[in-house]
């Protein structure tokens, strides 16, 4: 697939942009209707476990986790920000282009210092559709050994 | 799980194996060898018969000298605690690190399959030696200086014992009267039961089917039943809250219909459930067996106010519960054990939670998620996608740390002042409904009598 480096970076941008305002409805239209959202320990996936922290196998799902976070999940509120570094292209083919991307979450808590909340990379599988490019697969493989009590937000 | 005490701790014997402390039994009240203060002297928000019938002083959780305490009788001494799956070492040589309390273990399978739990410091000078939370070894090796463990915990080797033979004359080595047999790691006592495994550094404590209790075995049971596990992997999450709020958070099924809104929201948490619950003898333990209700439209049935009866879930599949045969009429079991660990059946997702105090404020809680060997696939995926609902970011549980970590910040702040817990009396007993905060009242019951000065 023929994808401009550039538009790759747009990609992520707004990803970050959008989970970080908590904008959900934009944030489930970047993924295409069958897609696969990961959110995993890396201990599990350095093992081959399968168990992810959270795990959406379609747009359906997403859009019930966007209902989860804005109506019934109970949580303090808090900022996040997302720190994307610049993907590393591993594979394109003639559908999609593979790509691996460090992050890293600073939570910040209403009257409270920033604290780093999870740190990982992301492993995409990213295809073009008519409306721009879009995720087919993301997983978030997090290094961060202990969740800091909660996570609410996509990251 | 990775921090290591670095402060002098005193409760490692510098010289020799720790000595744990002898069986559990009738103590003389007035022992002098029990330097412990009165409750009521230590806490003086407690009054007479508070924990009993349902008033907590917030102290009791911030209190530093309590919780040195709760480590050493609740986590050391007289209990057993939870280590593992059998799942996670299945094979000879394979090994698990972990924690009782706070004291790092490490749980392996012999080369004859036997399990066996040691401590993770080193005879030595006191190494936490084993790095690895998980692997294969034939033996355990300190780096420091190769001292070698078998996996049962003797000590095999030690280098330059002999000394070093240099022109015909020996220097150093150990002392002529030094016995690798009186230098081994801290061997725990070791009780599996239908693949999970639990461990005590008391050599005194009770048969671990005594321990829990038939009551409450019987719900072990249900769940532990022998059939072979298969591991599905874990969470980790660091609660800043004392960690008796995660036992308490599981022994009062009312809270779901009230914090867990997506719980009603999707019909799953209704007024008509029908709930038991159920104690051990002593009332550490506990018990909840739910079973959807299924009179009448859910709207009908529900007397919440969050649930919406037109809410529908995008993707059906979160809750794709298939009834398994192995759970007889309920739908859902919580079995809390007391100290360390709570044991989840709800509907199709399986799994233990297994409780790490880090200090009277904080505790790491780790989920181990397990499936049965005999799953299909399809019933593989329903457990993993169920697993959404459960965990640090699970649709109902990632409100639980929330809530406890909230209920922290006041104690520290307040700490003279002191729950109501008096939901369903003023007592503690078995119930037929969940309008009822009893089992909270009973491990309270039970932690006084342990905690008391001259106690076990
Ligand atoms: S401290 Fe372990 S061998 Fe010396
Ligand atoms: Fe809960």
């Amino acid at each position: 697939m023929d994808i401009d480096y550039a538009e790759l970076l747009q990609l992520q941008a707004t990803y970050a942009a959008v989970v970080d305002a908590g904008d959900w409805d934009a944030w489930c239209e970047l993924f295409i209707d069958d897609c696969c959202y990961r959110l995993q320990p890396r201990e599990n996936h350095d093992r081959g476990l399968p168990l992810a922290t959270l795990s959406f196998e379609s747009k359906g799902m997403l859009r019930d986790r966007a209902y989860g976070i804005r109506e019934t999940l109970f949580h303090d509120p808090y900022y996040q920000r997302h720190i994307i570094g610049p993907p590393l292209v591993r594979a394109r083919d003639a559908g999609r282009i593979r790509t691996e991307t460090n992050y890293a979450v600073f939570r910040t808590k209403l009257s409270e210092p920033t604290t780093v909340f999870n740190v990982g990379r992301y492993l995409d599988d990213i295809v073009r559709t008519p409306d721009g490019l879009r995720f087919a697969t993301r997983l978030a493989i997090y290094d961060s050994e202990l969740i800091p009590t909660s996570i609410i937000y996509p990251i | 799980m990775t921090a290591e005490r670095t402060d002098h701790d005193p409760r490692i014997d510098p010289v020799g194996p720790v000595g744990p402390v002898g069986p559990v039994g009738p103590v003389d009240p007035t022992d002098p060898a029990d330097p412990a203060e009165p409750l009521q002297a230590r806490l003086p928000s407690l009054r007479p018969g508070d924990l009993e019938r349902g008033r907590i002083p917030f102290e009791l959780y911030t209190d530093e000298e309590i919780y040195r305490r709760e480590l050493e009788r609740l986590f050391y001494r007289g209990h057993w605690c939870y280590v593992g799956l059998e799942a996670e070492v299945p094979e000879p040589g394979d090994f698990k690190r972990t924690q009782i309390g706070e004291r790092s273990v490490i749980l392996t399978r012999d080369r004859d399959r036997t399990l066996h739990v040691v401590e993770n410091v080193c005879a030595h000078r006191g190494v936490a030696f084993c790095r690895e939370r998980h692997g294969n070894r034939r033996t355990l090796v300190c780096p420091y200086h190769q001292w070698t463990y078998s996996l049962a915990g003797d000590l095999q080797g030690v280098p330059f014992r002999k000394g070093l033979r240099r022109g015909g004359e020996v220097q150093g080595g150990m002392p002529a009267d030094f016995r690798l047999e009186d230098h081994g790691l801290t061997k725990l006592a070791v009780a599996t039961r239908g693949g999970a495994v639990f461990a005590s550094f008391d050599p005194g404590v009770e048969p671990f089917e005594q321990y829990v209790g038939p009551t409450v075995l019987r719900y072990f049971d249900r769940l532990f039943d022998g059939r072979p596990l298969r591991l599905l992997g874990y969470n980790r999450q660091r609660i800043p809250g004392n960690w008796k709020l995660m036992q308490e958070n599981i022994k009062y099924p009312y809270h779901p219909g009230l914090l867990h809104t997506w719980f009603v929201t999707f019909g799953l948490w209704r007024a008509d459930n029908s709930a038991r619950l159920v104690m051990d003898a002593h009332h550490r333990h506990a018990a909840m067996i739910s079973t959807r209700g299924n009179a009448g439209t859910a709207s009908e049935a529900s007397q919440v106010a969050s649930f919406k009866p037109a809410m529908t879930l995008h993707d059906p599949r979160f809750l794709d519960i298939v009834h398994e045969p192995w759970w007889g009429e309920p739908t859902a079991v919580m079995i809390t054990l007391f100290p360390s660990v709570i044991l989840q059946q709800q509907v199709n997702s399986v799994s233990t939670r297994q409780i790490l105090p880090a200090g009277p404020g904080v505790f790491d809680f780790v989920w181990t998620h397990f499936a049965f060997a005999d799953d299909d696939d399809a019933m593989i995926q329903r457990r993993l996608r169920q697993a959404n609902l459960f965990g640090p970011a699970g649709f109902v549980s990632a409100d639980d740390g929330e809530v406890i970590e909230l209920s922290q910040r006041s104690f520290a702040a307040v700490p003279d002042r002191r729950t109501v817990v008096e939901l369903g009396g003023r007592d503690a007993g078995d119930a037929v409904h969940m309008i009822t905060e009893a089992l909270i009242r009973g491990m309270y019951g039970y932690w006084r009598k342990v905690m008391e000065p001259g106690e076990p």
